[in-house]
């Protein structure tokens, strides 16, 4: 009993110090995926948020270099009923609590997860802060998480956009088909990986990319990554987008890359409760009919309708996806221009595979739009 | 799409009579489709000859058959009510099979209806392993290598190819039937020359071995959207070579990274839409390597399964009630998510605690059968429990089983660690606590891995638990922190006793002193992203409860734990009616239970479900935790058999009110002496008996009363531990057995007798007036097992006068022991004399069968009886009739179903079938008419297969069965039966004008060269139906060889002489035709 998390209402949890020590601060989001940690932990969405994993034990598999997202761990804190005390995987390279010690992740266990996630899930994502071996008093520990900046308004996307651009390339045997412009906003692995087996070379582009940028690249299509933040804060990536529709280029976002593109389209954003974060979510498919399994990690979402096709300066769209849980916008599509988005992440990792079929989709609209 | 709207009647199948592989998990899935569908405005019919199911009440069905699952009975069936579908997909592998038989009738076609859920041609692409297979191959995955088999030879030349240890499996057979791993020729030879005969097509698979892989199983859904869901994932800690039902499971799988975890999903996906399960459920068993990940595809079922029972439970998913709406029309997005109310059933749950399955095995009744665990399956039931961590989860199933040294403990074992070492190679029920041992006394994790192949991270959870053990019992002082930690654990107090040498009673006042109680969670599919709206709970040591306050006085009613021999769905049934009808009655239902397979474990049975250990500790937590949530009115005990009975007591002693009968009253029943002051003042005679503590004190008494007696220890349930002893010497070893099973009871010893009838009543009694509900006669003599022997309602021998005698003798009875509710009695008659045999004071497992034979809802009145209700109220409430003793609807015929063909001995062979005291079955089944004959013609094919109406009997009389006999073949005689018989019975039917021909006994040497020995006949097919009466004592080679040659023949085996008089009947019926099907609620109207 040596760490306290403190959350932004004045509710604490006692537990054990796990993972590195000292005091950390973030947004709380609860994810409810049984598998995946790693991916959870490298995926640079969950920047400047304290992760709260429902599934009671993490750990068990270890770590490997091959399941990372990206180059490090991003969460800003780490909270899980009961850690593994060993790996037990034949591809483990190393073990989660060292791992989180090097990234200097403050974490906690043996807390009820199962009541902090109902709390969240009651009153809505909110500040928290882990205090691993502090000599602080709990009125301490909670200004101290009243002082911490909130996640609404918050610009993240320097934080995690790589520096400069780099390629993925098509894996050796499949041919190059299309160039990607890629906007890194906080891109997972899996994303470029996923369209490079489809015959995509990937630039990744950092959030600094401007409309010249691309115009010399002459892409088939842009890309727009998911990532950590709030999108209304995204203005000058939101301005690149419209650049892009006006020259109908063909667009692909994912998650946050859904919310730009919503917004440059003019609807607005807002923050959910607690959000989405899972690898269970139905999503209907309305043009289809059918349920997608996806994995959501998404504390904003658009505003647009759900029922009937919209207009926007672009011409005229519709939502293709809506969350069978609640309702929210999930999927967004132009008639008359080459964009379309979802809300969650076909490349999964973690997560189930359901709706991989939207690259394909991508390099349809690609090749279409060569035509 | 919303429902289909040509279907407006549907026929269900169950799964017929309790066996090991297929349990009462088909009574839960069947009852929630004849729910569904009834809700639906479907007609429904149901067939299940198993009358100890909730689905076969009437009010579950509009047409309910309690008729044998054959073909035949099944057209009859069809022919009578035309229904437009059959659902086969929920009521296992016998369901299926039958379904399969109607196809290959061409009655589907002939009768204009069809199979919903799954197609004869995805069940065969699902199911046969050469299609199936092939499948694997095309979407991409592996299987095992194999080859199929359909002869003895194939066998041996493809195990030459795969090298051995090869593993056999046979096509078309549940649980594992007839499957196993061969090490050598030898093993061969037995394993795969019986699948052969297990399997209706003659056919088995021979496999590479991928012993000691990982083992996991995925349950997955489907829609005819094309919408597919993977329900849960479980885990096997007991690695390849343990059949999954005999595994010790957890759930979610808890060792597998995401990218390995969405390659088993990816893999299930492609394989349910290639197999084409249309609609509904099935699961799909994977192995990976541990060593590098590969996967193989291990097999199907394409249905719902026990396994699918486990994840609706361990998930809160119910699958066979979305199985249902699936196949009748809806969509997965069209069916709300039950517990979230607000989210769809299209969706993948996800467990924020884990769960834990533990098998619960009966080797103890079969002393020669071979405990090693293999891909036979050989449990009779299992215990699920949930907690917030691995280690908590596990020691709360492994203290729900309620078996005497199945919780860990850390005394010194009775094994060194290279000794346990060795053991645990061979997997048998010992191999944890052997892991747990080593592993406590200075093995290594490395070395237990390798001895067992078990994954590392359980090896580890379950050291975590044995570091805590030495913490506990080292430290200076049992501090809030130390305990908290060792609830977290999953330690009772029980267990924190013993480690501290104080009484449990103490840690738990320490406990609560320390304000240390449990929270409970709930089960709500979505690790509390949503709000859930139905109260199912579990027990952990955390900050937040989730029970929510109520005003509605409550009722707790306590189940029956894991299914047992002699402890079975009956109590699960009588424990389902007492919350079905004290909800009515305007109580908050509580149960509480651990059996994943029951109804009553069921979210949808009761208002609150808590998934518990039924132990002291846990009960009395849950009373406080709904003391404090609301009033309770008290528990009720006396229906889930003697495990709540077991509790009642301490229950009473911590101040909970027991509802009906007292545990005072409970104890003066099993007490001998102030049962027989009752008798005595009663007028009512008891067979003599006395009670010993020691051999010379039991040599004594079998000297006063005389040989035969039957001994056994006090306190039992199912006979265990009952013998009939003839002599000193079987009567000293039986005390040696005995002490060691209960070592503070005495052994009573009862004079056996010999040609009684027995009969068995059941009685509601509410202090001052008796319902006679049912009297029934045992068709096998007194000394087997009641559980064991077949049982007609009305009774057939017993005169009016006798009738009224064992009514007052109830009456008496009843009120002398103080019954409010159900009472049980055993009586035997004797030379024209009544004799006590027992009385007890609680739901017995006749209740069901008593219920439907007479259409009066036992258990229902006994509940309300219990909260305070007279006959008279129930009466007007139109609960009972207006009668004083129950009058059965037809004549139905109760028989016993026995697992001899799961177990054999080491050497392979099959172990003895013959009836006893102790009993052995694993269900029941019953069959109605309007005569005896027919009726148990009916029971015997439900139970056994058809009775021949024509061809060959053998017969081997014991010499005091001769006579007895005689009158029964005579008219198999005349009926034109060719009959064999051993010498003696040959030279006696001579005598008697009866010809036969004469078979030689194993034992007898060959001078009769000529003659074929009664193996020899039996195992070349040549006979259709066995009479052999065992010789009683002495040696009984030949009786075993016969009737083991039986069972491996599938053969109809009878070992009693009025079993052979009923039979003889009952071929008669089916001779004349007499089998007419007709549903219960014709027969009760």
């Amino acid at each position: 009993m040596s760490a306290f998390l403190v959350l932004d209402d004045g509710r604490i949890f006692e537990g054990d110090s796990w993972a590195a020590t000292g005091e950390t601060f973030g947004e709380a989001v609860f994810t409810t995926g049984m598998t995946g940690y790693q991916e959870t932990l490298t995926d640079p969405s969950y920047h400047k948020q304290v992760v709260i994993m429902t599934a009671p034990h993490i750990g068990n598999t270890g770590m490997n270099k091959i399941d990372e997202e990206s180059k490090q761990i991003w969460v800003s804190g780490f909270v899980v009923r009961n850690p593994s005390p060993v790996s037990s995987n034949w591809r483990a390279t190393s073990d989660l609590e060292s791992d989180l010690i090097k990234a200097s992740v403050v974490g906690i266990s043996g807390i009820d997860t199962r009541a902090l996630t109902r709390h969240i899930r009651d009153r809505g994502a909110m500040r928290v802060g882990i205090f691993s071996k502090m000599e602080l008093t709990r009125e301490e520990m909670v200004i101290r998480v009243r002082q911490a900046p909130a996640m609404s308004g918050a610009f993240l996307s320097e934080d995690v956009s790589t520096a400069k651009p780099y390629v993925i390339s098509p894996p050796a045997g499949t041919a190059k088909e299309f160039k990607v412009a890629a906007i890194d906003l906080g891109i997972k692995a899996a994303t470029p990986r996923n369209m490079a087996a489809r015959g995509m070379e990937v630039h990744v582009l950092p959030i600094t990319t401007t409309i010249a940028d691309i115009e010399a690249l002459n892409p088939d299509g842009v890309f727009l990554s998911n990532g950590p933040g709030d999108p209304a804060t995204m203005h000058g990536v939101i301005e690149l987008v419209r650049e892009i529709l006006e020259r109908k280029i063909p667009i692909f976002g994912i998650c946050f890359g859904q919310q730009i593109l919503g917004r440059a389209l003019g609807f607005e954003t807002y923050k959910l409760q607690f959000g989405h974060r899972g690898i269970n979510q139905p999503v209907l498919n309305k043009t289809t009919g059918r349920v997608e399994i996806t994995a959501h990690n998404h504390g904003f979402a658009v505003e647009a309708p759900t029922d009937v096709r919209f207009t926007t300066v672009y011409g005229a769209g519709e939502v293709t996806h809506i969350s069978l849980n609640d309702g929210v916008v999930e999927g967004l599509r132009l008639i008359d221009r080459p964009a379309f988005s979802v809300q969650y992440h076909p490349e999964a990792a973690a997560g189930p595979h359901d709706a991989n079929y939207l690259f394909d989709d991508f390099a349809d609209l690609m090749r279409s739009a060569r035509a | 799409m919303p429902k289909d709207p040509s279907i407006k009647s549907v026929l269900v199948i169950g799964s017929g009579p309790i066996v090991i592989g297929q349990a009462c998990e088909f009574d839960y899935s069947g009852t929630q489709a004849c729910r569904v569908l009834r809700a639906e405005g479907i007609r429904v019919i149901l067939v299940n000859s198993n009358p100890a199911t909730i689905m076969t009440d009437p009010e579950f069905a509009d047409a309910t058959y309690i008729e044998p699952i054959t073909t035949q009975f099944l057209e009859e069936i069809i022919a009578k009510e035309r229904p437009d579908a059959i659902l086969a997909t929920l009521g296992g592998q016998t369901a299926l099979n039958a379904a399969i038989g109607l196809h290959s009738a061409g009655l589907l076609e002939k009768y204009g209806t069809k199979l919903i859920g799954a197609d004869v041609d995805a069940i065969e692409r699902g199911e046969n392993r050469e299609i199936f297979r092939s499948i694997v191959a095309k979407i991409g995955g592996e299987s095992a290598q194999s080859v199929v088999c359909h002869t003895i030879t194939d066998c041996y030349k493809a195990a030459t190819e795969l090298n051995y240890p090869v593993v056999v499996r046979p096509s078309f057979t549940m649980g594992g039937l007839g499957s196993g791993i061969a090490f050598n020729r030898e093993d061969l030879e037995l394993i795969a020359g019986a699948g052969l005969r297990h399997s209706p097509t003659s056919e088995v698979l021979l496999e590479e071995s991928i012993l000691g892989w990982k083992e996991f199983e995925l349950e997955v859904m489907r829609d005819h959207n094309d919408n597919v869901v993977i329900v849960c994932s479980i885990e096997n800690i007991d690695p390849m070579g343990v059949h999954t039902g005999d595994s010790i499971t957890v759930a979610p799988a808890l060792t597998l990274t995401d990218v390995e975890f969405q390659n088993l999903r990816n893999l299930s996906i492609k394989i349910i839409r290639e197999v084409g399960v249309a609609t509904g459920g099935c699961n799909i068993q994977f192995a990976i390597n541990p060593l590098d990940g590969r996967i193989v595809v291990i097999e199907m079922n394409p249905r719902v399964s026990r396994s699918s029972a486990l994840a609706s439970k361990a998930t809160g998913f119910p699958i066979a009630k979305i199985a249902t709406k699936l196949a009748i029309g809806y969509s997965l997005d069209e069916i709300r998510n039950d517990i979230t109310k607000m989210t769809p059933a299209s969706f993948e749950p996800t467990l924020d605690y884990i769960v834990v399955k533990v098998p619960r095995f009966a080797f103890e009744k079969f002393p020669e059968a071979d405990p090693r665990l293999t891909t036979t399956m050989k449990s009779v039931g299992e215990a699920m429990a949930i907690g917030r961590s691995f280690p908590e989860a596990l020691q709360k199933a492994l203290r729900s089983l309620e078996k005497k040294g199945s919780s860990f403990s850390w005394e010194t074992p009775s094994q060194n660690v290279a000794t346990l070492l060795d053991l645990m190679r061979t997997p048998t029920e010992f191999r944890l606590r052997q892991v747990q041992q080593a592993l406590a006394f200075g093995a290594s994790i490395a070395e237990v891995h390798s001895a067992t192949k078990i994954d590392i991270w359980f090896l580890t959870q379950i050291d975590l638990i044995n570091e805590l053990a030495k913490n506990i019992s080292a430290a200076a002082d049992l501090d809030r922190p130390l305990l908290l930690q060792a609830k977290r654990m999953g330690f009772s107090d029980q267990q924190i006793s013993t480690l501290r040498a104080i009484s449990e009673d103490e840690v738990r006042r320490l406990r609560h002193r320390l304000e240390l109680r449990p929270v409970y969670k709930t089960v709500d599919t979505c690790a509390a992203e949503f709000e859930a709206f139905t109260p199912y709970h579990y027990s952990s040591y955390e900050e937040e409860s989730e029970v929510k306050p109520r005003t509605k006085p409550a009722v707790i009613i306590l189940g029956s734990g894991p299914n047992r021999i002699g402890q079975g769905i009956e109590f699960d049934y009588s424990c389902v009616h007492a919350s079905f009808t004290l909800s009515e009655a305007g109580y908050e239902t509580i149960m509480v239970n651990c059996n994943p397979e029951t109804v009553s474990t069921d979210y949808d049975t009761s208002d609150r479900l808590y998934f518990e250990p039924l132990t002291l500790e846990d009960v009395l937590e849950i009373i406080n935790a709904e003391t404090i949530a609301g009033p309770v009115l008290g528990v009720i005990a006396q229906l889930g058999g003697q495990t709540p009975l077991g509790l009642a007591q301490g229950l009473l002693d911590a101040g909970v009110t027991i509802l009906g009968t007292s545990p005072a009253a409970i104890n003066l029943a099993e007490d001998r002496g102030e049962f027989g002051r009752i008798l005595n003042e009663a007028g009512l005679r008891a067979p003599e008996y006395g009670m010993a503590f020691s051999f010379e004190e039991a040599v004594a008494v079998a000297t006063r009363i005389k040989y035969p007696v039957l001994v056994r220890p006090s306190f039992v349930l199912g006979g265990r531990g009952m013998e009939i002893v003839y002599d000193d010497e079987s009567l000293k070893s039986f005390i040696v057995k005995a002490t060691e099973i209960t070592p503070n009871h005495p052994v009573l010893i009862d004079r056996f007798l010999d040609d009684a009838i027995e009969i068995d009543v059941d009685a509601l009694f509410d202090g001052e007036s008796l319902y006679l509900a049912g009297v029934m006669e045992h068709i096998e003599e007194a000394g087997i097992h009641s559980g064991d022997s077949a049982c007609v309602l009305p009774s057939m021998s017993l005169t009016p006068s006798q009738l009224l005698e064992i009514r007052d003798a109830t009456e008496k009875i009843a009120r002398g022991v103080g019954v409010r509710g159900l009472i049980n009695i055993q009586y035997a008659v004797a030379a024209n004399q009544l004799y006590v045999l027992e009385a007890n004071p609680r739901a017995s497992r006749t209740v069901p069968y008593v219920s439907k034979a007479t259409g009066v809802q036992l258990a229902k009145a006994a509940a309300r009886i219990c909260v305070g209700a007279t006959l008279a109220q129930l009466r007007e409430l139109e609960m009972l009739p207006n009668l004083e003793v129950g009058k059965a609807h037809g004549i139905s015929v109760k028989e016993a179903v026995l697992p001899w063909n799961r177990f054999r001995r080491t050497d392979g062979k099959g172990v003895d079938s013959v009836l006893g005291p102790e009993m052995r079955s694993t269900g029941e089944v019953m069959g109605i008419a309007d005569n005896f004959g027919a009726a148990y013609a009916k029971s015997q094919i439900a139970s056994f297969g058809p009775l021949p109406q024509n061809g060959s009997v053998f017969l081997s009389l014991s010499e005091k069965d001769k006579t007895a006999a005689l009158s029964s073949a005579q008219e198999l005689f005349a009926m034109g039966f060719k009959i064999y018989a051993t010498s003696g019975t040959h030279t006696f039917l001579a005598a008697n004008g009866v010809a036969s021909t004469s078979v030689r006994k194993h034992s007898e040497d060959e001078r009769n060269a000529n003659d074929e020995s009664a193996v020899e006949i039996i195992t070349s097919g040549k006979v259709d139906l066995i009479i052999n009466t065992p010789l009683g004592r002495g040696t009984r080679q030949d009786g075993w060889l016969i009737r083991t040659a039986a069972i491996q023949r599938s053969l109809p085996c009878i070992t009693t002489i009025p079993g052979f008089k009923a039979a003889v009947a009952g071929i008669q019926s089916l001779r004349n035709d007499q089998l007419a099907v007709r549903s219960l609620q014709s027969w009760l109207s």
